[in-house]
């Protein structure tokens, strides 16, 4: 009996194997390919990892909302990729007009506050009204039933804003100012990206000081910690999951405008793969984990960015890009399997292995 | 009160800025008189009451009251929405914000005007609203029932119009219809005392004590399930070739519910990729069968379902392997992430040689029996029939078997399943090979129904449809499936112009069942018992104390 089941789990280890070798064989074959090519030159290379990093910037603020709801509530936001759409999408009916009467481009740097805290503001209230309308009720049900709602509402919310503002791609507004390059140490960095990058940086870090520092963020952290305990020490729970998920939103929010800075475009289900990619970054980093979500999204961009070029081109794969999704799903699925714990893994996922 | 009357206010709102209330307003309940549009508006404001009064704790005057402030309060809303629409452009945001709308909303009137008369209209539905929740039970069932009839009559018009197509019907048809219209009002009328009627006789028979039924509970079922054989056979041929298209569609949503139901109905494990496997069963189909570019053996259709069915199954395994140590939340993404690199995949230009890249597989022939091609919506129905009974029966036999029984152990409680020796890795590979493979049958004959395979038909979108109609059916009950199909699947394809409502009413669906009734429409008994096994214990310990100390309960 014991020896039957030994064998069979060593089959299902065996797999897990062969899928590694697989995935470590393509990866360094596709490099040492297209090493040998040489078909990319080094500023070439900087200019994928620097849109990787500006790409990555928003991916963890995205991700911020699903490490902090799971730390508190141990629940997949899965809306939370379209609170992020919701921001952009309704900051385009603030950014058309300004750019219309041309005060987008006589204040920039205020247009582009004003813009992110429009977003901000709708992506903080609909990610509120999705914790009271579906998360709230079912805090208690079983495990299969907040994921399904949250399924639902993500479903919900994307056809939404499909019925309010219509299907089609809306082009965002583009900044004079953020037009061309910089020179950063010999380096020329499009303005856009670097833009991006300082944006996301200092969001981040106020929001990770305001975790540390305050009075509030002790709270949330005390919750994540421990519900029961923390609402005996006095602490409101319930208004600490509301803040949760309005500070989440917010982030998200503001990573939609810089989205929309770089990609020049919002629609209905732009909030899908971003989402998707967030989440990545978030177990990547170890889910519950601020700093690791920042650095599981900076990871995430630069490797989604690097890798088709990197991994793919030497395989002789036509049109690589077009893969680059897989990459990044391909990490999502190989991080749950081979280490849900994330980089930074610690002491919350080892609580769910 | 008026907090009810602001969240139906805004849920008003929201319905006509998304669209939904002019789209319905296109479709007559009663010709001339009342839409589908309008039918939704005053059933908000009538909701508003009802709900408002039975939050109201004290019955009487109080919740008249209660009931005519939250109408109100909905009534101000809209109000408020005209009166915006006629100072601001709201048209520059909100893309349906059409005249159409607002000439619906105002009626044609000055923006005060039609402020207070909203606000008035409000008041009095939500007064009824209100009085509808003190009416006895006896009165209020026919009256809904004959309500629902008579609109529903409005809503699917042109079926009942294709099944009153035949020459003998005409009159009936011309009686209940204006031509090229809606329902006439003595059409309505009669399709609501009719069934109001139906109802209240149907009360009076069930309320009667110690109710003998006419036959005994065996034949009274027997019946009952040759009724809907006949109905389920004839239906197609009445209707036509477009009822029947849709029947095939409902099929093959069938053949896939009754998959994922196994994975996540049974065994509990939250499949999101479940589309890759339809598209594997009918990508396998396309390729053995085409003629075109891309076939590689020119098999018949019926040699190539059972390969298309085993190389679906070991799909199912071989993606199931790696994520058999992940549960719940993680599972449904890691899932996920599966589905949609298979999609990624077949989409790029990299495996385009063989499986065609975005235009797909081309020139796939129809099945043939015996030299007769089953090339019609309605051939292909009696397939899709004959299909889904075959893995329904199977399903149902699974469902009875000690496999069955282990699936449910996993999905109530890994740990304790695997402590009481059950397999988990055998059990759970099996059941995503063997849902996987009912998908394939789906797949197959999506294969031939359609004549070609391409990536854009196996989207993320499909598996959430499924994995809606399983909840709506009800988890883990087979009956459940074919319910849910035909609510989800079936009802927005006989509603064309509501088609673009349909994904918003699906995640609607999803949130609602699991706050209201998460066991389903139609609930397997094991469900029904945990899912409200909770509350049930809570009210015996609500009861208990309360019981004790009666002046202390609320």
């Amino acid at each position: 009996m014991a020896a039957g089941v030994a064998r069979r789990v060593n089959f299902v280890d065996a797999f897990l194997w062969a899928f590694r070798l697989v995935v470590v064989a393509v990866v360094v074959w596709g490099t040492v390919g297209t090493l040998r090519l040489g078909r990319y030159t080094g500023e070439q290379w900087v200019d994928f990892v620097i849109f990787g990093l500006a790409q990555g910037g928003i991916y963890a603020l995205i991700a911020l909302g699903y490490t902090m709801v799971y730390g508190i509530l141990r629940m997949i936001n899965f809306a939370h990729g379209e609170v992020f759409m919701s921001g952009a999408y309704t900051a385009y009916f603030v950014a058309a007009p300004l750019a219309a009467s041309g005060f987008l481009n006589r204040h920039p740097i205020l247009s582009l506050l004003l813009l992110v805290g429009v977003a901000a503001a709708v992506s903080l209230g609909v990610a509120v009204l999705v914790e009271r309308v579906a998360y709230r009720p079912l805090r208690r049900a079983p495990r299969l039933v907040p994921l399904i709602t949250a399924i639902g509402a993500s479903f919900f919310l994307q056809y939404a804003f499909r019925g309010l503002y219509g299907s089609g791609f809306k082009a965002y507004p583009e900044f004079e100012l953020f037009k061309g390059e910089w020179q950063v140490l010999g380096v020329g960095i499009l303005r856009t990206q670097a833009v991006v990058l300082v944006s996301a940086a200092v969001l981040m870090f106020s929001l990770y000081q305001f975790v540390m520092r305050t009075k509030v963020g002790k709270a949330m952290r005390a919750v994540s910690e421990d519900k029961d305990a923390a609402a005996l020490m006095g602490i409101d729970v319930d208004r600490i999951i509301v803040l949760t998920f309005a500070i989440g939103g917010a982030a998200a929010g503001a990573a939609g405008i810089l989205y929309a800075l770089v990609f020049k475009q919002v629609h209905f289900f732009m909030g899908f793969v971003p989402g998707i990619k967030a989440f990545t970054s978030a177990v990547l980093g170890g889910i519950g984990n601020i700093p690791g979500a920042m650095l599981g999204g900076l990871f995430l961009g630069v490797v989604e960015s690097v890798g088709p070029a990197l991994f793919l081109d030497g395989l002789g794969i036509p049109a690589p890009y077009q893969l680059k999704d897989v990459i990044a799903f391909t990490m999502l699925v190989m991080v749950l399997i081979f280490r849900p714990q994330g980089i930074l893994g610690e002491r919350l996922a080892a609580k769910r292995a | 009160m008026w907090r009810v009357g602001l969240v139906f206010g805004a849920v008003a709102c929201f319905l006509s800025l998304a669209g939904l209330v002019e789209a319905l307003h296109a479709r007559w309940v009663v010709d001339g008189w009342v839409s589908a549009g309008q039918v939704l508006l005053g059933g908000l404001l009538l909701g508003a009451g009802a709900v408002s009064a039975r939050r109201t704790a004290t019955p009487g005057a109080r919740r008249l009251a209660a009931g005519v402030v939250a109408g109100a309060t909905t009534g101000a809303a809209l109000g408020l929405l005209v009166w915006l629409s006629r100072h601001v452009d709201l048209r520059s945001m909100f893309v349906n914000a059409s005249p159409t709308l607002l000439q619906l909303l105002s009626a044609g009137r000055a923006p005060e005007e039609a402020w207070l008369g909203w606000v008035l209209l409000g008041s009095a539905l939500g007064g009824v609203g209100a009085g509808v929740t003190a009416a006895p039970p006896r009165l209020v069932g026919p009256l809904a029932t004959g309500l629902g009839t008579a609109v529903g009559l409005g809503l699917f018009q042109e079926l009942v119009l294709l099944v009153l197509q035949p020459e003998g019907l005409t009159p009936v048809r011309d009686w209940l219809f204006v031509a090229g219209g809606g329902p006439t009002p003595h059409g309505a009328a009669a399709a609501f005392a009719l069934a109001a009627a139906a109802a209240s006789a149907w009360q009076a028979v069930r309320a009667r004590p110690g109710r003998v039924g006419v036959l005994p509970p065996r034949a009274a079922r027997a019946v009952w399930v040759g009724v809907g054989l006949v109905a389920l056979l004839a239906l197609p041929l009445a209707g036509g070739p477009f009822v029947a298209q849709v029947l095939v569609i409902v099929g093959l949503y069938t053949l896939m519910g009754l998959g994922l139901n196994l994975e996540v109905g049974l065994a509990g494990l939250l499949d999101l990729g479940f589309v890759a496997f339809f598209a594997i069963g009918a990508y396998t189909v396309g390729l053995l069968t085409s003629v075109g570019e891309h076939g590689i053996a020119h098999w018949s259709f019926w040699a190539a379902v059972p390969v298309a069915v085993l190389v679906s199954l070991i799909a199912g395994v071989v993606l199931g392997i790696p994520v058999l140590g992940i549960r719940g939340d993680y599972l449904a993404i890691a899932t996920l992430g599966f589905g949609e690199i298979v999609r990624l995949l077949v989409l790029s230009d990299a495996l385009r040689p063989w499986l065609g890249g975005s235009q797909g597989v081309l020139a796939i022939p129809k099945p043939a029996i015996l030299g007769f091609e089953l090339a019609g919506p309605q051939h292909l129905y009696y397939l899709t029939v004959v299909a889904s009974a075959v893995v329904a029966f199977v399903a149902w036999r699974l469902q009875e078997s000690r496999l069955g029984r282990a699936w449910m152990a996993i999905r109530e409680d890994e740990d304790v399943a695997e402590a009481l020796g059950i397999n988990l890795v055998s059990v759970k590979l099996l059941a995503y090979g063997l849902g996987a493979a009912f998908a394939g049958v789906g797949g197959a004959i999506f294969a031939v129904m359609v004549g070609s395979v391409f990536p854009h038909s196996f989207q993320l979108l499909i598996s959430i449809q499924v994995l809606a109609l399983i909840i709506v059916g009800g988890m883990g009950s087979i009956p459940g499936v074919l319910v849910g199909s035909l609510v989800l699947i079936g009802l927005p394809e006989l509603l064309r112009e509501f088609g673009e409502f349909r994904f918003l009413v699906y995640g609607v669906a999803l949130v609602a069942m699991m706050l209201l009734r998460p066991e389903g429409l139609l609930p397997a008994a094991a469900q029904r018992r945990e899912l409200h096994a909770l509350e049930e214990e809570r009210e015996a310990a609500v009861a208990a104390p309360a019981a004790a100390a009666p002046e202390g309960g609320r």
